[in-house]
């Protein structure tokens, strides 16, 4: 858990670090129509920076020990952010309907062991009432890839 | 005086359509309570690209509705399953639970429920009162007197938020670095893209609401393993009934959580101590406070009506001085921004018909509300017994869905992931989520106004106590970000002078 605070207290400094750098360069004084573009960011970075000391200092002075995430629950937690991450990209390519029956299909049978008429019968489910609802009804178009083209979409 | 502006808005809330709407919110915002991961933030996010083609009114009365649905849906998740599914539930588990394993539940819904209902409703009828009263006020504010507020609203996450202070602070920081990116609309100048072109758009908070609060919360519900070893309740009209006949004995605590949660609850951050200081107040007044934590009704009723005072009491910043009070109450306000309505104390002058039928939307949702969660809880419940190989892709394609159509732009769902990595981490290592999402949301407004005040004063800071208003909110703000700093001496002094009696 130390080591996950400090190294999210040096990440946020980081952050601090590069928006007081962009603040100097948009200038962080007054000009004739009032403070500069910098003025706000470069105040928030010095008090963003000015905390992360702080946090630094209180973690450093506590023990530790208790880990971020234990050994076996980082399982879980993968398995459901690597396939979710692989649908985003493949959205990018076949469209959100199909990427997105593929991954519940994908996750229902790896994970959940489902039997296959579940696993088509959801996933496809699934897209097809998002499809109705917000393609036909609401009237909100979502990405489509060549699926959906030969469907004449 | 402001009785025929109700009527008014009765007129438009009580048009079947908006009705309607008001049933289909209750639904999708209990269903949505209920589940892991969804909460009233992210439900109303997600859901928000469905009204941009409906009028704003019809529009607000579906989201307004989603959230109370979702207020009755993290009673059922504490009671049957005791899994608060908002930090405000937590308090209805200590005897909720206890009550359902003894086979109460339906008394102890039926008490939640009807708790809810009156809390909300004692919110609304202030709301009611007080909200013209609070926007005339608030049309002679000027720039630093709405800063004064902001900076009020942030304080008392630092002041009252519990938590380290330090990072309170660091997401109030964080919030406001990410609202800051993109085109700077006073200047002209690009900040923080770096010369990017994909970040001259800035960060919108839809997509961080969907991703902090979604698959942040998806991602820690499945690290702490997921199991859903809830009870059954029985729920019939008898059980509704005999436990309506009990109620009226707890009065004192239905009063006493009501004021609770409406006076902690304007103020942001304010339900979930509501709902504890209730819960403290009615088990110290008992005849019988050992029996709280153990399975009593009224240890149901006090957090219960006290969180959801605080949840309507949430709504009265927002509709008079366009500051929201909690992350569900910004993303409708993002809402607002989106239809082309301006929040703030004008709505009730240009748009009454929008405001009052509003106002009237809460007491037809709250009693329709009442009356859906009643009815139909097993179903509401059944939806936990769905394995959770299906409920977590489900969710997570929801959510890519709603931060897709948001913008139309595929890169928002890649923000959506990052942001749910973030608020994984963060809500481990306890950052508050809330006051990030509320700095996203108010960063341009609080630094025009600061922005404002400052030419107003040719740079001075102290434009914002010199002025009577703004003074005094200025000053409450200081006092709240620098309680965390003066309570620990202040202990220390005190144990000096009064020495505590050895235990």
């Amino acid at each position: 858990m130390r080591a996950a605070d400090l190294t999210t207290a040096a990440v946020l400094a980081a952050v601090g670090v590069l928006v007081l750098w962009d603040a100097l360069r948009l200038g962080i004084g007054w000009s004739t129509d009032g403070p500069k573009s910098g003025f706000f960011p470069f105040w928030l970075a010095v008090v963003l920076l000015a905390c992360c000391l702080g946090i630094t200092a209180q973690a450093l002075r506590r023990a530790g020990g208790v880990p971020f995430v234990a050994r076996q629950a980082i399982g879980p937690v993968l398995k459901v952010l690597w396939p979710a991450t692989a649908a985003v990209l493949l959205m990018q390519f076949v469209g959100l309907y199909v990427a997105s029956t593929l991954y519940m299909g994908f996750y229902m049978r790896w994970i959940g062991r489902h039997s296959w008429p579940a696993v088509v019968g959801m996933s496809v489910g699934f897209s097809v009432v998002t499809f109705l609802l917000f393609e036909k009804w609401f009237l909100v178009p979502m990405p489509k890839g060549p699926v959906e083209t030969w469907f004449g979409y | 005086m402001g009785f025929e502006n109700l009527f008014l808005g009765f007129q438009v809330a009580l048009q079947p359509y908006n009705l309607f709407l008001a049933v289909v919110g209750i639904t999708l915002g209990t269903i949505i309570g209920v589940l892991p991961g969804l909460g009233g933030a992210n439900g109303v996010a997600i859901l928000l690209p469905l009204t941009f083609s409906m009028p704003p009114t019809s529009a607000i009365i579906l989201l307004t509705s989603i959230y109370w649905g979702a207020l009755f849906g993290g009673a059922i998740t504490s009671i049957l399953f005791n899994i608060p599914g908002e930090p405000w539930s937590v308090a209805t588990t200590f005897d909720g639970f206890p009550m359902a394993k003894r086979g109460e539940g339906g008394q102890a819904l039926t008490a939640a429920f009807t708790s809810s209902f009156v809390g909300a409703l004692f919110s609304v009828i202030l709301i009611t009162f007080f909200a013209p009263i609070l926007a005339e006020i608030a049309l002679k504010f000027g720039p630093p007197e709405f800063f004064a507020i902001q900076l009020l609203t942030f304080s008392s996450f630092i002041g009252l938020g519990g938590g380290n202070p330090l990072k309170s602070l660091v997401s109030i920081l964080l919030g406001f670095i990410l609202a800051s990116v993109g085109l700077d609309i006073v200047t002209g100048a690009l900040r923080l893209t770096f010369g990017l072109t994909d970040l001259m758009k800035g960060f919108d908070f839809i997509i961080a609401v969907i991703g902090l609060f979604g698959i942040g919360e998806i991602l820690l519900t499945m690290e702490e393993g997921l199991s859903f070893k809830g009870t059954v309740a029985k729920m019939n009209p008898k059980v509704v009934w005999e436990t309506w006949k009990i109620l009226p004995r707890y009065y004192r605590t239905f009063i006493r959580g009501s004021f609770i949660g409406f006076w902690m609850g304007f103020k942001p951050g304010g339900a979930t101590p509501a709902s504890f200081m209730s819960y403290a107040f009615a088990k110290r007044f008992s005849k019988h406070p050992e029996r709280f934590g153990k399975g009593e009704l009224e240890g149901v009723v006090a957090p219960e009506t006290a969180a959801h005072a605080a949840g309507g009491a949430s709504l009265l910043p927002m509709i008079t001085l366009g500051i929201p009070g909690s992350p569900t109450a910004a993303v409708m306000l993002g809402g607002l921004i989106i239809w082309g309505l301006q929040p703030g104390p004008m709505l009730f002058k240009e748009k009454p018909e929008f405001v009052w039928g509003l106002i009237a939307s809460m007491y037809t949702g709250n009693v329709i509300g009442v009356i859906m969660v009643l009815l139909f809880v097993p179903l509401f419940a059944s939806i936990l017994r769905i394995p959770f190989a299906i409920l977590t892709p489900l969710i997570i394609a929801i959510c890519a869905v709603g931060a897709y159509s948001v913008h139309s732009s595929m890169l928002d769902v890649w923000y959506m992931l990052i942001f749910g990595v973030i608020g994984y981490v963060f809500k481990k290592l306890d950052y508050p989520l809330a006051p990030l999402v509320l700095a996203l949301v108010l960063g341009d407004l609080a630094e025009n106004a600061l922005r404002q005040s400052l030419i107003m004063s040719q740079g001075s800071l102290l434009i914002f106590f010199n002025r009577p208003i703004s003074g005094v909110i200025s000053a409450v703000a200081v006092f709240f970000f620098i309680l965390p700093v003066i309570t620990p001496w202040w202990r220390r002094l005190r144990a000096r002078v009064y020495p505590s009696p050895v235990v």
